[in-house]
């Protein structure tokens, strides 16, 4: 297991897990996020093949109510 | 310049044309029921959210905001609510594009400060610029100065959009005389963004020649979102005919309506 920092709080996940590994075990399957890793944004095509190292910053975000 | 326009002309934001010229926020209501509600009597087309973490741990089957304001029906509008640096902005922005699917019309927000939400009108031009050359297109949140309505449009702006007062104020158009600098020498639209408190705020604005107005508290925080929304929509819509017709000039002493010939005294 990795300790990575996932929104601001740190989370343990696999060594060899992908973003999709993440998604996966976060239910967010079909729902519509977006994810940083560093303050880079990780496009969805590439979420299968970006793998997560030790201290990453990862930030999922969605849309909710606002002006 | 009345003249030229025409009263069934649309509302043309970033090349695309819109019938309504009310925009709305999706904050601050009780529910994804009453937001759904509300944005429907609103008759809106572009609907402003904001972009936040997902709550980790959340309830997977928790409905989402995109499944009730659906991006197939409606102009999605992210927001930078929330950002106080242009480089907060920015990425937030960058995050709403892929959130989107690569659609890039923004609100661009930059707070000066929590208490008063000003604008903050050095970070603004910044991260505008910034999102420009990344090939956004800015509808920009600002103060009520012409000077900078006017370099935020020469920069290369979609809309700019001055505010009547502060965020959630309900306050009203507080200065419309700057509004109608700005409008003076607009080439994009001019929207009132904020400080909407009721309808006739609504209709003033339009009345003095904005293009849009954009509100959100305005609806949420009525009694009625719901009833309020419909007021805002025809008030929009008022204000805008009156606007195109051209109002009567303001005389100091009376005229009478009746003819003063034929009296029978």
């Amino acid at each position: 297991m990795i300790e990575i920092n996932l929104n601001g709080e740190a989370f343990e996940v696999a060594g060899d897990a992908s973003l999709s590994t993440l998604t996966q075990s976060l239910d967010l399957e079909g729902k519509r996020y977006a994810i940083e890793v560093n303050e880079d944004i990780i496009s969805r095509s590439e979420h299968g093949t970006y793998f997560l190292k030790a201290g990453d910053q990862v930030e999922v975000v969605q849309a909710i109510g606002g002006g | 310049m009345t003249q030229e326009i025409h009263a069934e002309s649309p509302l043309v934001i970033a090349g695309k044309s819109y019938q309504s010229r009310l925009l709305v926020g999706t904050g601050k209501y009780k529910d994804l029921d009453e937001t759904k509600l509300a944005i429907e009597a609103s008759g809106a087309e572009i609907v402003t959210v904001a972009v936040r973490r997902t709550n980790i741990g959340q309830n997977p089957d928790e409905p989402n905001l995109l499944d009730v304001i659906s991006p197939e029906k409606y102009t999605i509008l992210p927001n930078t609510a929330g950002c106080y640096t242009a480089k907060d902005a920015v990425r937030t922005c960058r995050l709403a594009r892929e959130l989107l699917d690569g659609h890039d019309l923004v609100k661009l927000e930059v707070l000066g400060d929590q208490k008063t939400l000003y604008p903050d009108v050095t970070e603004t031009l910044s991260a505008a610029e910034t999102l420009i050359k990344d090939g956004f297109k800015v509808m920009v949140y600002t103060t009520d100065d012409p000077l900078v309505a006017k370099r935020l449009e020469d920069m290369g702006c979609v809309a700019v959009m001055p505010l009547g007062a502060p965020i959630g104020s309900g306050l009203g158009i507080r200065n419309p005389y700057n509004i109608k600098m700005i409008l003076e020498n607009a080439k994009v639209p001019i929207l009132v963004d904020a400080g909407v408190g009721t309808a006739s705020d609504a209709t003033i604005a339009m009345e003095l020649g904005c293009e849009g107005v954009l509100m959100n508290t305005a609806i949420a925080a009525a009694r009625d979102p719901i009833l309020m929304a419909k007021a805002m929509r025809l008030a929009v819509e008022c204000g805008r005919d009156a606007y195109l017709a051209g109002r009567m000039p303001r005389k100091l002493y009376a005229s009478a309506s009746s003819p003063i010939e034929g009296l029978i005294v």
